[in-house]
């Protein structure tokens, strides 16, 4: 029959597509990790940025709570307890000698002390703190507002991005490198992200960051660099580290951290 | 008997065009993107395997933990549910081969990659979970605007009213045969449904309240679900609802006529059986 004939043809068709369907399975474990297959993958990246951008245009501001919904234990991750001898010899003196940098783009580079900070105007915020490895934690923040510091250090037209260079070396032997982490301009201005040198009502401690930590309240955590030292305002951030803007994006992670 | 689209033989087999181009291709794109937003999904749930309620984590009060542990001397996959523990040796918590067990909540062979590696998993999880957006939204507008699923998904008031019949035939993996079998039955059309405006907008809108960007910029959409961390957790269910809905879906596939199925929604041809037995591969 006509029809016979036609469903032959179509079960020979479907076992082909089967068979075809079958052959990349076989390399999925290369293609998975492949860096052409991953470049690609990355491409999503821009996009989920732009749109969020889109939507957040305006300063809209990430959710704040109350004393109540404040977390009892607030993991630390990362590093939490810097081993490097600078670090040591700070937290030896309770950051007496600690001064952070405002620098590279500006016109007046800063240098701060960390009496300095205190005396400035602040913001206290109670936030929800998102970790990459998908775990919250809420917590009180008392800092200085980043936009405040930029506005007095007066950021060069040519000034893009904020790279945050941290005192802590993380990773394991031929790995380990110095933590930083870098914002675009939009983040560095919001009302909401602080230099939080008060967690909970105490000065940071040394897992949370000592003596000074910054809050990007609407990214992920590792976006939220510990023990910070000097704070560069640069047009790109393609020659420091590894180029692409943070130790973690360094190791594959996004640089928008907003999902 | 009745007439049908190919063959003009009431006894003979005929054949249907049962599935559109679009429905097939948008079918294939699913299939893709779900097998590796799963794949990917777990390698992310392995960074921190353990769900909570709420907006923040109270670690000491997980909905369910993914461990490894020990007990008398032994190590062993430690699964808890509301604070009940069960072993999964060998499959959650720890897993691979026994001489060589491997502390992780999903075993390799079902994560992307198969390695733990939290920064790969989410590039293939977000750009899929993109390619799975636009293929929904393509799906669903044609939907709408073609009537496919007020047509052949929405049960008539007829269908309703046999459901029960329909169920019990189902357990006894009878399948309708001629005029019935050009239309899905009523379990079918009831179960796509919920797949598709319930089950899968639910999974897409929880991952999203898990964003913070998308959090700042719409702080209702994660309260609605109780929290960030509730979010998490009705991902993770509905995730599993779905794979749920495919092994049910991919056992009645072959129980109903693998290739028959399988041709149909490769090239949208079905055959349909006036009388008799089924007609298998």
């Amino acid at each position: 029959m006509a029809a016979d004939g036609m469903f032959d043809r179509r079960r020979l068709l479907t076992r082909a597509a089967a068979l075809i369907g079958a052959i990349p399975l076989a390399g999925c474990q290369d293609l998975s990790t492949d860096p052409t297959v991953l470049n690609v993958l990355g491409l999503a990246e821009p996009v989920t940025r732009r749109l969020q951008r889109l939507i957040l245009s305006g300063n809209g501001l990430a959710p704040e709570y109350t004393e109540a919904d404040i977390s009892k234990a607030f993991k630390p991750n990362g590093t939490t307890e810097p081993d490097d001898q600078e670090y040591q010899d700070l937290l030896g003196g309770q950051f007496k000698d600690w001064r952070l940098q405002i620098n590279g783009l500006v016109e007046r580079p800063l240098t701060l002390s960390l009496e300095d900070l205190r005396g400035l105007p602040s913001r206290t915020q109670i936030t929800r703190h998102d970790c990459v490895e998908g775990w919250s934690c809420i917590g009180k923040w008392k800092g200085v507002p980043l936009a405040s510091l930029l506005d007095r250090a007066h950021l060069k037209p040519q000034a893009r991005y904020l790279v945050f260079y941290c005192a802590d070396t993380l990773g394991a032997s031929l790995d380990a490198a110095k933590y930083y982490e870098s914002i675009g301009l939009e983040d560095a201005f919001h009302p909401q992200t602080l230099l939080a040198y008060e967690m909970n009502d105490a000065p940071l401690t040394v897992p949370h960051g000592a003596p000074l930590r910054l809050r990007v309240e609407r990214q992920l955590g590792y976006k939220m660099a510990k023990y910070v030292m000097q704070i560069e305002a640069v047009e790109s951030f393609a020659a420091v580290g590894a180029g692409k803007g943070g130790y973690w994006e360094d190791r594959g992670y996004e640089w928008y951290a907003g999902i | 008997m009745t007439a049908s689209a190919v063959d003009h033989s009431a006894s003979a087999p005929s054949a249907v065009y049962r599935h559109s181009l679009l429905v097939r291709v948008t079918h294939w794109i699913n299939v893709l993107c779900l097998t590796l937003l799963l794949m990917s999904g777990l390698q992310i749930f392995n960074a921190h395997s353990a769900l909570y309620w709420g907006q923040a984590s109270d670690f000491a009060k997980p909905i369910l933990a993914i461990t490894q542990r020990e007990k008398d001397g032994r190590e062993f996959g430690a699964t808890e549910v509301f604070g009940h523990t069960f072993d999964t040796t060998g499959v959650l918590g720890l897993s691979g081969p026994p001489d060589n067990r491997q502390e992780r909540a999903f075993p390799a062979w079902i994560t992307l990659p198969g390695y733990q590696d939290l920064a790969i998993g989410r590039r293939w999880h977000f750009f899929f979970a993109w390619i799975l957006v636009i293929n929904g939204i393509v799906y669903l507008v044609s939907g709408f605007l073609r009537g496919h699923f007020r047509r052949d998904l929405l049960p008539s008031g007829e269908q309703f009213r046999h459901v029960g019949g329909s169920f019990v035939e189902h357990l006894r993996l009878r399948f309708p045969k001629g005029e019935q079998a050009k239309h899905y039955n009523v379990l079918q059309k009831l179960a796509y449904l919920v797949v598709v405006f319930v089950v899968l907008p639910l999974l897409i809108v929880a991952g999203l309240a898990m964003s913070p960007g998308i959090d700042a910029a719409f702080p209702w959409l994660t309260s609605v679900f109780g929290g960030r961390q509730s979010a998490r957790t009705v991902h993770f269910l509905a995730a599993f609802t779905l794979v749920l809905f495919v092994a049910v879906h991919v056992l009645m596939v072959l129980v109903s006529g693998l290739w028959n199925n399988m041709r149909s929604m490769i090239t949208g041809w079905y055959r349909i059986d006036s009388t008799g037995e089924t007609h298998g591969g």
